[in-house]
């Protein structure tokens, strides 16, 4: 049986443009940061868990070899993990199996991106294999857009509808982030600058679209006895699960789309949640794009199939909310790729903890953290709870 | 330490590579050339899986029948691209979509061309989801993907 796990600690750099810094020492950054907060050294580490998107984007093979001493990796088990957007999760899933194996007490997670030295759109279309897909993604804005209007198809929504309601999402998340002083984008914006901004991959707009960001964040994941011993209130991880799907993104449904549904669905079934409205109090939903955001209240289960917007417009997912989103200002105004799922993970464990300072949801006790990975591939959800 | 202070290092990387096409792309494109779109049938769930497949990634049981879908179709989601990034395949704007080809079960990515990229009201007009599209072939084709140049319109 598996061990009890929880989040002990958590750090994150100032996202953004870091251009003032090499990679090692924004990495360095964030996990001093984590090991303060939980107040230990490398010493009290016992494995490193870390990841990033393809290296591509920053230009060097294996990046855990370079980061090793940023990672307090001497004279420890140290892995790579990497699922493209999805990969802060996925690290975080990895850390939390390490010790709820039983093998390690004490697990350190970092994600890492500076995406800021390359073209990242150019990384990213690398990962559409060359024979028949590559040409076409459109980056990923192109891949999010697709999704977009099959959406509103699907349903039969007025495009003006679910533009807006999007443009909503935007504002809220923005107005979010003013909160947040590690986030990249902090800007007060209104619904009609959304609507006008600049096309970037039709009908996604600028501003329904995240920054290019540099940043890292480190989480700390200490089993059940230890966990009990750290200065911060533990925050308990209660469920998880990681789904994939095919190679080819014509082969599967990206609206009522599996792997999302069925991440949800079996972190829910561990952590005893039924109805998720109700029994989850914030989510760190993985919301790179404002449309994408609304697909995942569906395939999550706050609401039923086609009525995404609805939430939106009855404010259930805005600040004050029933089940308020992003919190920190999400996906949607930091992304450092490969730091951004392990982001959504910490600023959880903030929350349930009441450690979320300008940002945090009143009372908050359980929350999902969640992100998204390769071509509309892949989903990793994250339960987090202030009870065990 | 400013900004100012900090300097960079400018380098590119430059990597050629040679991918091999395995015996089942191989083919596909041999047909492609002479302006055929294959696929393969699975027995087990009996989904035609287009470009053809060595194995059903559902079923993972092998493939070996070969059928050959229409070059016409619908368009079941696109995208307008109109930001420019390394790599791609032409300058923006272009339209990229899925395409249901008539006789496969999955979707085919694709450019959609044949309409005024300029205007928009165009666009969303002649380019709709269940709209009916055909593949434009090039004059030579050349054994890849792009020898389909489009789906245009019917």
């Amino acid at each position: 049986m598996a061990r009890a796990v929880a989040v002990v600690g958590f750090g994150q750099t100032k996202h953004g443009r870091r251009d003032e810094v090499s990679y090692p020492e924004l990495v360095y950054e964030a996990v001093k940061a984590a090991l303060d907060d939980a107040g230990i050294t490398p010493d009290d580490i016992d494995a490193v868990v870390s990841g990033s998107m393809p290296p591509a984007m920053e230009g060097i093979g294996a990046p855990h070899l370079y980061l090793s001493d940023a990672l307090s990796a001497f004279g420890k088990p140290s892995i790579r993990v990497a699922t493209c957007g999805s990969t802060g999760v996925s690290i975080a899933q990895m850390a939390y199996y390490h010790v709820a194996s039983g093998l390690f007490d004490v697990v350190l997670a970092v994600g890492h991106e500076k995406m800021n030295e390359n073209d990242p759109q150019g990384t990213m279309t690398t990962v559409g294999e060359p024979y028949f897909q590559r040409p076409f993604s459109g980056g990923a804005p192109g891949i999010f857009s697709m999704q977009a209007h099959q959406y509103m198809y699907r349903y039969n929504l007025p495009e003006e509808r679910v533009r807006e309601a999007a443009a909503i999402i935007s504002v809220n998340h923005h107005e979010n982030a003013l909160d947040n002083p590690y986030a990249h984008i902090r800007m007060k914006i209104t619904v009609e600058d959304v609507l006008n901004s600049k096309i970037i991959a039709y009908p996604v707009r600028l501003l329904d679209v995240c920054p290019s960001s540099d940043g890292a964040a480190a989480v700390i994941f200490a089993a059940e006895e230890k966990a009990k011993r750290f200065p911060r209130k533990p925050a308990w991880v209660k469920g998880l699960y990681y789904a994939g799907e095919e190679a080819f993104f014509g082969d599967s449904d990206k609206v009522v789309w599996q792997s999302a549904i069925i991440a949800a669905r079996e972190a829910y079934r561990m952590a005893g949640i039924q109805n998720p409205r109700k029994e989850i109090d914030v989510a760190e939903v993985y919301n790179p794009f404002t449309f994408q955001e609304l697909i995942f209240y569906e395939c999550f289960g706050f609401c039923e199939p086609g009525e995404a917007c609805r939430l939106v417009e009855e404010g259930v997912v805005l600040r004050g909310g029933e089940l308020p989103c992003a919190p920190s200002g999400g996906v949607l105004c930091t992304n450092p790729i490969g730091a951004t799922g392990l982001i959504r993970v910490g600023e959880a464990a903030l929350q349930v903890t009441g450690r979320a300072g300008q940002r945090q949801v009143p009372g908050a006790k359980t929350a999902l953290a969640h992100a998204m990975g390769g071509v509309d591939q892949l989903n990793g959800v994250m339960i987090l709870s202030s009870e065990l | 330490m400013s900004q100012a202070e900090v300097k960079f290092l400018e380098q590119v990387v430059y990597l050629p590579y040679r991918w091999s096409m395995g015996p089942v792309y191989t083919r596909f494109f041999e047909e492609f050339k002479k302006k055929k779109i294959m696929g393969t049938r699975c027995p087990q769930c009996k989904r035609v899986l287009v470009p053809a497949r060595q194995f059903c990634p559902r079923c993972f049981v092998d493939t070996p029948e070969w059928v050959e879908v229409s070059d016409h179709g619908t368009i079941r989601t696109w995208a307008l691209i109109n930001f420019k990034f390394s790599g791609q395949p032409m300058d923006p704007p272009y339209i990229t979509g899925l395409i249901d080809l008539e006789g496969a079960d999955v979707g085919f990515l694709h450019f959609i061309g044949g309409v005024n990229l300029a205007d928009l009201a165009e666009v969303r007009a002649r380019i709709k989801i269940g709209g009916k599209v055909r593949a434009r072939w090039k004059e030579k084709p050349q054994g890849n993907i792009l020898d389909i140049e489009c789906f245009e319109p019917v």
